[in-house]
């Protein structure tokens, strides 16, 4: 690879609204809530802002950027934007952030929005594709994840009650730290009984194993990192961006085992080597990782490097992931608690690495972090699209 | 000599007692002995039919066969073919005769003598002949409890033979005794006594005794008499006493174990009487519904050679009871259940169907000539797609592949879940990925299965069944199912 965003820009404001069932508030409500956060956070007026990037899943815009320049009333501003499933928020960023590193603009919006909750069912929802077969089994996300921990279990030989127990610890961790967050979608803590004994949703995924569906908007403001220091004392710098796409391999090779994402791996480790970082269990300082599903964040440990294959189950347990643990995950609650508006949540876990690194993450507060990834994984296991950010201070 | 190459049935892994039916409506003073065969949610006639096809198929080059038959009073659309769709499930040719026979319960045996026409005439060497039904009665009717759902095949041919078609016998008969028009969901019939008197018992006996006649025999000569009963299966005992016809030699119609299977009855007898048949034996087939058809047939040599022995003795016995007669009614949509809370179906596009007919009908993927890959292209569990493979996953080569078919291969569950939330008029949906054997994956639907028995590892085959019928279009494709010895 001939390039690296490394040190090239820096965020200087970012925004989040709650994330949650917002019954009372539109898609543009939640644009114009998260962008002038960011925009009160970076020092900066609306009309500063030279370009944006809007991520968004379900349609909030007639597919056009006008999801951005229609609720904000930027008249003319060139938006573009993006989709990549859940992946989506993170891809919008690092489009901006292309942007800036190639000097065509000094400061750029990206943000990510969805409004869920309109849709009349629990879960998401498949958007309208025209000329479909209508040939796959007719699946949940939930039943697309379960896949995943069914061979797990069967590879490392795990028991149906201790692959529910090694699952339904990192659900108890992502609701603790909930808690601590007025903005996550749940902030209730529960124990692991709980866990093991809610309804079953698809097998061995039981209820709180999912992670919450909900409407939200995150945003996030760029700028070159040689300017960063004019809008704010501590700016966020980008360490690397990475998005790593399927061929769909996993679904036609029998190569694939279905007990980890191949394409989080690889994203990882290009991330990695993009950031410099030999040792990411050591010189990660903290992860938002993507738990749509418990089973989903288990294996990502594993293809993050921050433990050994079929090992994840061990730190899990012993609360090395926990806040206060070596290698905090998910310090915002996670999917699971923050909440999952598809198009917003990358954008999310920027949010909160960034109040993190500046010491703004109130009783979630990690003890001096470095290093703060995000990990998104858009499709399913098989066929996904990853993404990883690495962000740091300078 | 013409005559049956080869046979095959397909009974239904669902049954139903018919207690079960009875007790919820009391309708009658006793319930009917015994269960009923009851098709899944997701099988039709046409899925019935393919399934015996497959069966009679067994071990034979389905390229060599000429014609398919199809013959079904309940097949799914009025106007489009149904062994068209199911030429393209069989993997048959494209220059091949595709007829459906229809609107009698004696369609099978019509279309069994035009069969053996074309082949007398030399217009085909083989046809394969389906026979298949799925008749609803009334909620609360005696045929609710007395019909069943099946299906049986036959290949017709005239070398290699296992029984010689000797002698035809056929009379027409206009009679408005039993019925369904346009406007019915269920069979109507008149006054039962004078439907089965005179209606059933004088015509069948009428033509029994001439066929037997014309071929210069007496009935005693049979090693078995294979007829169809009438909707009362007591006449079809009665009528037997009646001609002195004994025990040994009168096909038992199977009516506590299957039921009134409709056009597919007699063929479906004819192939439990070919089971138990020896070289050298004559049978007799009859077969009724606005007139008879009796065929004289000898079984040849060729009898001991049947590949699929024991298929009907074994998908006898190979069953689940459906948990209640509710489920029989939702998955019949006699009673509609609230709609499940899940995303809408988009439509059905028929331009990529027929474009990818192939993959989905005929199940057909790829082989890369140059790595050797066998591959079949599902994009997506979520997403719904299906697309022709163009570069080979492993090595990356375009285009330099041959057709490669997945039907009949076997595979292992590489994991699966069960997903409760997903809507299914069989609940959980069972979901399975498959690795074929000699390579190959693919992610489908598990059905008639118990959920408690699937396993990672477990084997399974295809079956060819019906997705769902939304906005007028009946979809169908392949799923797995657990292998029943």
């Amino acid at each position: 690879m001939s390039g690296s965003i490394k040190d090239r820009v820096a965020i200087v404001g970012m925004g989040c609204t709650r994330f949650g069932e917002l019954w009372n508030k539109s898609a543009s409500d939640l644009v114009v809530e998260a962008a002038y956060e960011a925009f009160e956070d970076a020092g900066v007026e609306p009309k500063d802002i030279q370009a944006g990037w809007v991520g968004a899943s379900y349609d909030v815009s007639a597919k056009t950027g006008m999801g951005l320049t229609a609720p904000l009333r930027l008249q003319g501003v060139p938006v573009t934007r993006v989709e990549n499933a859940c992946a989506t928020g993170i891809d919008a960023f690092r489009n901006a952030c292309y942007a800036v590193a190639a000097g065509i603009y000094d400061l750029v919006l990206a943000l990510g929005v969805e409004k869920i909750k309109d849709m009349g069912f629990s879960g998401l929802g498949v958007g309208y594709y025209p000329g479909v077969s209508n040939t796959q089994p007719m699946l949940t996300a939930p039943g697309a994840f379960a896949i995943l921990a069914t061979r797990y279990f069967e590879k490392y030989g795990l028991s149906y009650e201790e692959g529910k127990r090694a699952i339904g610890a990192i659900s108890v961790k992502s609701h603790a730290n909930g808690s601590l967050n007025p903005k996550a979608h749940f902030q209730n803590k529960i124990t692991l009984e709980q866990v093991i004994n809610a309804p079953i949703i698809a097998e061995p995924l039981g209820l709180y194993d999912c992670c919450g569906v909900s409407d939200g908007a995150a945003a996030a403001i760029i700028t070159r990192a040689d300017m960063a220091r004019n809008f704010r004392s501590d700016p966020v710098y980008v360490k690397a961006l990475q998005i790593c796409v399927s061929a769909d391999y996993g679904r036609i090779s029998t190569k694939y085992d279905y007990t980890h994402i191949p394409e989080t791996y690889l994203a990882g480790q290009r991330a990695y080597e993009e950031a410099g970082i030999k040792n990411p269990r050591e010189e990660i300082s903290m992860a938002e990782v993507h738990d749509c599903f418990s089973i989903t964040e288990l294996v990502t440990m594993e293809d993050l490097q921050f433990s050994p294959r079929g090992r994840a189950r061990e730190d899990i347990e012993s609360g090395f992931f926990n806040l206060d643990g070596g290698l905090p995950v998910q310090p915002d609650g996670g999917l699971k608690c923050f909440g999952h508006p598809v198009g917003a949540s990358g954008i999310r876990m920027l949010y909160e690495m960034y109040l993190q690194l500046q010491g703004r993450a109130g009783k979630r507060q990690i003890k001096n972090p470095r290093l703060g990834l995000t990990h998104s994984l858009g499709g399913q296991p098989g066929g996904c699209t990853i993404s990883v950010c690495i962000v740091g201070l300078k | 000599m013409v005559g049956i190459k080869s046979y095959g049935v397909y009974i239904p892994y669902n049954r139903l007692s018919r207690a079960e039916i009875h007790n919820t409506w009391q309708t009658m003073p006793f319930p009917m002995k015994g269960e009923r065969t009851v098709a899944n949610f997701d099988e039709d006639s046409l899925t019935i039919a393919v399934a015996a096809g497959i069966d009679c198929l067994t071990g034979l080059e389905r390229k060599e066969v000429d014609g398919l038959f199809a013959c079904s009073t309940t097949f799914p659309y009025r106007e489009k073919l149904a062994s068209a769709t199911m030429a393209m499930a069989l993997d048959l040719r494209s220059d091949i005769r595709t007829a459906d026979f229809s609107n009698s319960l004696r369609c099978a045996t019509i279309g069994l003598s035009s069969a053996l026409d074309a082949l007398a005439a030399g217009a085909a060497k083989t046809v394969l002949l389906t026979s298949s039904d799925c008749r609803l009665g009334a909620p609360g009717s005696e045929f609710e409890q007395s019909v069943g759902d099946g299906g049986a095949a036959f290949l017709l041919a005239k070398e290699d033979l296992i029984a010689e078609v000797e002698d035809r016998y056929t009379i027409t008969d206009e009679f408005c005794g039993m019925w369904r028009s346009h406007e019915d969901t269920f069979i109507r019939m008149w006054e039962d006594r004078m439907v089965h008197d005179e209606g059933y018992s004088r015509i069948m006996e009428e033509a029994i005794i001439r066929a037997v006649k014309k071929a210069a025999r007496s009935l005693d000569s049979f090693a078995k008499i294979v007829y169809d009963p009438p909707a009362d299966n007591r006449r079809h005992a009665m009528l037997a006493r009646k001609l002195g016809i004994s025990k040994e030699q009168l096909q038992e119609p199977f009516f506590e174990q299957i039921g009134h299977t409709g056009t597919a009855m007699a063929s479906m007898m004819l192939v439990a009487a070919l089971e138990q048949a020896k070289a050298g034996d004559r049978l007799l087939f009859a077969s009724y519904g606005n007139g008879v058809d009796v065929f004289i047939l000898k079984v040849t040599n060729g009898i001991a050679k049947v590949r699929n022995n024991g298929t009907f003795a074994r998908q006898l016995n190979t069953k689940r009871m459906i948990y209640n007669y509710p489920t029989y009614l939702r998955w019949r949509n006699i009673v509609s259940m609230e709609k499940s809370r899940r995303p809408d179906l988009p439509p059905t596009s028929l331009s990529n169907l027929r474009r990818n007919a192939k993959i989905l009908l005929s199940l057909y993927g790829v082989k890369c000539k140059k790595c050797g890959t066998p591959q079949y292209s599902q994009a997506g569990l979520i997403s719904s797609y299906v697309m022709p493979q163009r570069v080979c996953v492993e090595c990356g080569t375009k285009d330099q592949f041959d057709d490669y078919p997945f039907y009949d291969k076997k595979g292992t569950v590489c994991t699966y879940t069960q997903d409760k939330l997903a809507a299914s008029l069989d609940p959980p949906l069972t979901v399975t990925i498959i690795d074929f054997e000699g390579g190959g994956r693919a992610a489908f639907e598990m059905t008639d299965r118990d959920p408690a028995e699937v396993k990672v590892g477990m084997p399974v085959e295809l079956t060819f069944r019906k997705l769902f019928f939304d906005r007028g279009i009946h979809n169908y494709y392949w799923k797995t199912k657990p292998i029943r010895s």
